[in-house]
């Protein structure tokens, strides 16, 4: 099957540290892609060039059969069949909740407003959000909302979703009412990119995982494999840092230490 | 104090207020246009014209409005452009004013996080759409007390509107002082004509603020 969206080599540098140093990544219709890397390798950067809030300095990026990467002022329909939230929601701080939705389907998409009020409606209350249509965004919760965000850009009906580190900003215990959103997106066939650095949710949610370091991608394989056995050290132990050990918890048993404490 | 000689001029100075309201706020409305217009320029970086607002800025922020009144006055005509009073007026303090509001509606649009245009092209709105309903309203809640600020003072400019010959509130207090000589009252009506002019769009400006404030968004922002 032709995919959804080609990367094909792109290269992306700020001020002479090149960030994207040639990265290329297909993603096909339904999969579910996740991106982890230490900070700084550049993940959050290949999706902001995806829909083009960062330009490129070479490569290409189709989305379909067009060629997305260099269109200019045009972007801005691209930008309506590619969704994507962010770490810090920005809501729109001085509309209501409803009017956030609405926004993007009635403006954009010059949907009728009655029919998008209707669906936004009926999808604030599969997120648990029905009482709040209302309100400011002020008066929401973190988690409450980015549980808005992800209704807001899944109302625009994108062929793609990019999501960028959105429960980075949260406190623990919101985190797992956002990504369950994002795990029942998943199951409806929604094709997403994401970058993430919630490891569990990353195996719960993944078909293919991506592992960046200095802007390649160093390793890429499905979750089952890429989170029990990495290929790469580099994987490994990135993935080791994110596990603890304490010397007071270790087996009194010698045979039980590793050689090197 | 002659409260008779006060009394009896209060028409006089009601034609000057009104000359003053008028033409100030002519010269107000489209100094805030040009603002938004120069500000828009700057702030998407539309090359040359961004160039050119800048240098207009400077022009316009560093010379007196007396200056150029005089030039669009006395000089034009020199090179066949003869404008009327009026219209002087309305185009120097548009000129003059121009620029600070631009200044203005500036650090209005720096308040709003570069995050919140990028979600707005998130959504695919158009750059224009963009501006009109996500970053223009939060700016210009940022914005109020700098715009009014430059409204009362625009409007206190208006006071060089005498030396085109124009029949505004100063002018009329210069007449009379100088025919009847009651100093002292003639300055006092012109202080109390000023104020009840401007008292009026201070307490607005208040007004809004603390609106603004209350809604709850402008600079203020929690994540």
């Amino acid at each position: 099957m032709e995919p959804i969206l080609r990367v094909k080599e792109i290269y992306k540098g700020f001020d002479g540290n090149g960030v994207l140093q040639g990265v290329s990544l297909d993603i096909r219709e339904g999969e579910v892609v996740v991106i982890i890397g230490p900070s700084g390798c550049g993940k959050s950067t290949l999706l902001r060039c995806i829909n083009g809030l960062e330009k490129i300095d070479r490569g290409e990026i189709w989305l379909r059969d067009q060629r997305i990467s260099d269109l200019g002022k045009d972007m801005y329909r691209v930008r309506q069949r590619i969704g994507m939230v962010f770490q810090s929601y920005d809501l729109f701080p001085h509309m209501k909740v409803m009017d956030n939705l609405l926004l993007g389907p009635v403006k954009a998409l010059k949907k009728p407003r009655e029919e998008v009020e209707a669906e936004a409606v009926e999808m604030l209350r599969r997120v648990g959000l029905a009482d709040k249509a209302q309100a400011l965004p002020r008066t929401l919760s973190g988690g409450q909302k980015q549980r808005v965000a992800l209704v807001r850009a899944m109302l625009m009906h994108p062929e793609l979703l990019l999501l960028d580190e959105i429960t980075a900003a949260l406190d623990p215990e919101m985190v797992s009412e956002v990504l369950n959103v994002v795990i029942d997106l998943a199951e409806q066939g929604m094709t997403m990119a994401i970058v993430t650095h919630e490891m569990r949710f990353a195996e719960a949610v993944a078909d293919r995982v991506l592992f960046m370091e200095q802007g390649v991608i160093a390793e890429e394989g499905v979750p089952e494999e890429f989170f029990r056995e990495p290929r790469t050290e580099r994987a490994r132990r990135f993935l080791q840092s994110f596990t603890y050990a304490s010397a007071r918890k270790r087996p009194r048993d010698p045979a039980g230490m590793p050689e090197d404490a | 104090m002659d409260w008779e000689f006060i009394g009896s001029h209060i028409p006089d100075y009601a034609a000057g207020a009104w000359v003053t309201l008028r033409f100030g706020l002519c010269g107000v409305g489209c100094a805030m246009a040009l603002g938004l217009i120069c500000c828009l320029l700057r702030y998407f970086r539309v090359p040359v014209l961004k160039g050119a607002a800048r240098g207009y800025i400077e022009l316009a922020r560093n010379t007196p409005l007396l200056v150029q009144l005089f030039f669009l006055y006395a000089g034009l005509p020199r090179v066949g452009i003869r404008l009327s009073a009026e219209a002087c007026a309305v185009i120097g303090l548009t000129f003059l004013g121009g620029a600070y509001m631009a200044e203005a509606f500036r650090s209005g649009l720096e308040s709003v996080e570069k995050s919140q245009r990028e979600a707005g092209e998130c959504l695919g709105l158009t750059r224009w759409q963009n501006i009109r309903y996500i970053l223009l309203p939060q700016a210009l809640a940022t914005a109020v007390p700098a715009l009014f600020a430059n409204v009362i003072f625009l409007i206190k400019e208006t006071s060089m509107f005498s030396v085109l010959a124009m029949m505004d509130l100063m002018n009329v207090a210069d007449t009379l002082r100088t025919s009847g000589g009651r100093t002292v009252e003639v300055l006092f009506m012109l202080a109390a004509a000023y104020l009840a002019l401007l008292l009026p769009v201070s307490l607005l400006a208040n007004l809004a603020e603390r609106r603004l404030r209350y809604a709850g968004f402008g600079n203020q922002r929690s994540v």
